[in-house]
């Protein structure tokens, strides 16, 4: 007998943590679609976003209130000084010399995180009202409600102002061909610059949101392979893609974690990518570039 | 005689001893020349001569070595290139470098960028006017470009679709919309048959007739410049070897062996007939 309220709860907690996996999801696209570099550290920023979220309410004792923009600002300024310093220089050089660059970017703030914060998990100042939420009969965790409206309102407002704001066409002229952009008149370096800083807000927020749910440690950077797997089944560089794939993870995951066992969540992920990369290795939506002989 | 011969008037653009080099190599050196605003001048030279590179060296993206370049007066040497492109220096591609995924219309459109409000809270603050602001761009594109490069037909079609002629135009057509003082065209006629060149030939002098655009082209097909530029500039080797009218550069000794070897003289005569040399 299949107990179906046990098993919309289960949909239910997949839908938050595929909510989480599409923020960073498209944090991860908007890079990829600007500047052609593989993130992946995106991870490791999110891993950031959560501790500087933990120093700041549990170290420095700031109100939530105050801790949740601080760390947005870090993050848009760590996006601003990365893009700088690592990445511009980088330009022209192979795509997998800066895809290595940005994996040592990762080793970097895990071993910065360890120094500061140490090598023992942490728990974050609980600021999600602990008050069960339910749907109809079915119970859902509060944390996983709270992370899936948020993550939902923000990917609304980013599509929003990707779809209106006339600006975004330039991001889409950089995307396609920067020469071409430069000399229309685009900055392309600004261009650059602002896809790392909403980029990294948008994964450090996301950080926030995924250590109140698991709690911290130096490892939940391990969150960005699950992100890199629903990025890559979505297309990289299509959003739309990324909104579907990540739903399909967070649901396969959830229902894997509950009747197989904790064990099976990264399993039944990377069988979905296998999978998907056979049937169609361009992703769901991505555009398959076709070359003219 | 026109007044393009003449050298009375300041000219909009020029180069003064200009050298680029990558490593060991010249690219270009030590060339100097200028172009007179309302002309049309061709840049020409054998494959190698340092023509595009001169062009990256106007448009910003090459830095070159030594010497300067002057736009109306001005060293725009260290000026970036979305800059250039806001004073009014505008280029097509030798590889056509359209959007690929959009309209013919947002293509054209972006050529406006540099001269549109983009900020984002200026766009939340004033939906009304930025709304308006883009319907009468897109009311103005349709009236001066469109019409005038007639491309009407494929306004709302996604380039990626298009065949290569037009493509060429639509990225004439966006040129064009960033209003420019100067068009640079890098090659704007190769791989084309007779009849499209003849077109391509009409509306550049279309544009520089009705609005005025000094044009400065890199351009194989030695019948097309022989036909419509004022004022020829030949490179060989990274090298000014010669400047002046086309008449004058047609019966030069020294373009004819640098620029078309032994057999030159021949070939320039049946140009001049209306025939392509490659």
């Amino acid at each position: 007998m299949i107990d179906w309220v046990y098993m919309a709860e289960i949909a239910l907690s997949g839908l938050g943590s595929a909510a989480l996996l599409a923020m960073t999801g498209v944090a991860f696209v908007l890079i990829y679609k600007a500047t052609r570099v593989v993130n992946l550290a995106i991870g490791e920023t999110l891993m950031l976003g959560a501790y500087l979220f933990f120093g700041f309410t549990s170290g420095m004792e700031l109100p939530v209130w105050l801790a949740i923009p601080l760390v947005l600002l870090c993050g848009g300024l760590f996006g601003a000084v990365i893009e700088r310093v690592m990445i511009r220089p980088m330009l022209g050089s192979s795509a997998l010399s800066v895809f290595m660059v940005t994996i040592g970017l990762g080793s970097i703030l895990v071993g910065a995180v360890e120094l500061i914060w140490g090598l023992e998990p942490h728990r974050l100042v609980s600021f999600i009202s602990e008050k069960p939420v339910f749907l109809g009969p079915a119970y859902v965790s509060p944390k996983t409600a709270v992370a899936f409206a948020v993550s939902v309102a923000m990917i609304a407002v980013f599509l929003a102002v990707f779809r209106f704001w006339s600006g975004s066409l330039a991001l889409r002229a950089t995307a396609t061909d920067p020469g071409a952009a430069y000399s229309c008149g685009i900055s392309v370096p600004k261009v650059y610059s602002l896809s790392w800083v909403v980029a990294c807000m948008i994964a450090t927020g996301a950080g926030i949101l995924v250590g109140a749910i698991g709690g911290l440690s130096s490892s939940m950077g391990v969150f960005g392979l699950t992100v890199l797997s629903v990025v890559i089944m979505g297309g990289l560089d299509s959003i739309l893609g990324v909104l579907l794939a990540a739903l399909v993870v967070g649901l396969v995951e959830a229902y894997a974690g509950a009747l197989l066992g904790g064990e099976y969540k990264m399993i039944s992920t990377f069988t979905l990518l296998m999978a998907m990369l056979l049937v169609r290795p361009h992703g769901l939506l991505g555009s398959a570039e076709i070359d003219r002989l | 005689m026109s007044k393009h011969d003449g050298h009375a008037s300041q000219p909009i653009l020029s180069i003064e001893n200009l050298s680029l080099k990558f490593g060991g190599i010249d690219a270009l050196s030590n060339v100097s020349f200028s172009v007179q605003p309302g002309s049309i001048t061709a840049l020409i030279g054998p494959n190698g001569a340092g023509k595009t590179s001169m062009f990256n060296c106007i448009s910003g993206f090459y830095k070159p070595f030594a010497g300067d370049i002057r736009f109306q007066g001005n060293s725009i040497r260290q000026t970036p290139p979305p800059l250039r492109a806001k004073l009014g220096l505008a280029r097509s591609f030798q590889n056509i470098a359209l959007f690929r995924g959009m309209t013919v219309l947002d293509n054209i459109k972006l050529g406006r960028h540099s001269h549109i409000e983009n900020n984002l809270f200026h766009g939340l603050l004033y939906r009304g006017r930025a709304r308006r602001e883009e319907q009468a761009l897109s009311a103005e594109i349709d009236r001066e470009i469109i019409s005038l490069l007639d491309i009407a037909h494929i306004r709302d079609e996604p380039v990626a679709n298009l065949p290569y002629g037009l493509r060429k135009r639509v990225e004439l057509a966006r040129a064009l919309a960033m209003r420019p003082k100067i068009l640079l065209l890098d090659e704007p006629v190769a791989g084309m048959n007779r009849e499209e060149t003849e077109e391509i030939a009409r509306f550049i002098l279309k544009v520089r007739e009705e609005w005025g655009v000094t044009v400065l082209m890199v351009e194989h097909d030695m019948g097309m410049v022989m036909d419509i530029s004022d004022h020829v500039v030949v490179l060989s080797f990274g090298k000014l070897i010669a400047a002046g009218r086309p008449q004058e550069i047609q019966s030069n000794p020294d373009v004819i062996s640098a620029y078309l070897g032994a057999d030159a003289a021949g070939q320039l005569k049946r140009a001049d007939a209306g025939e392509v040399v490659q």
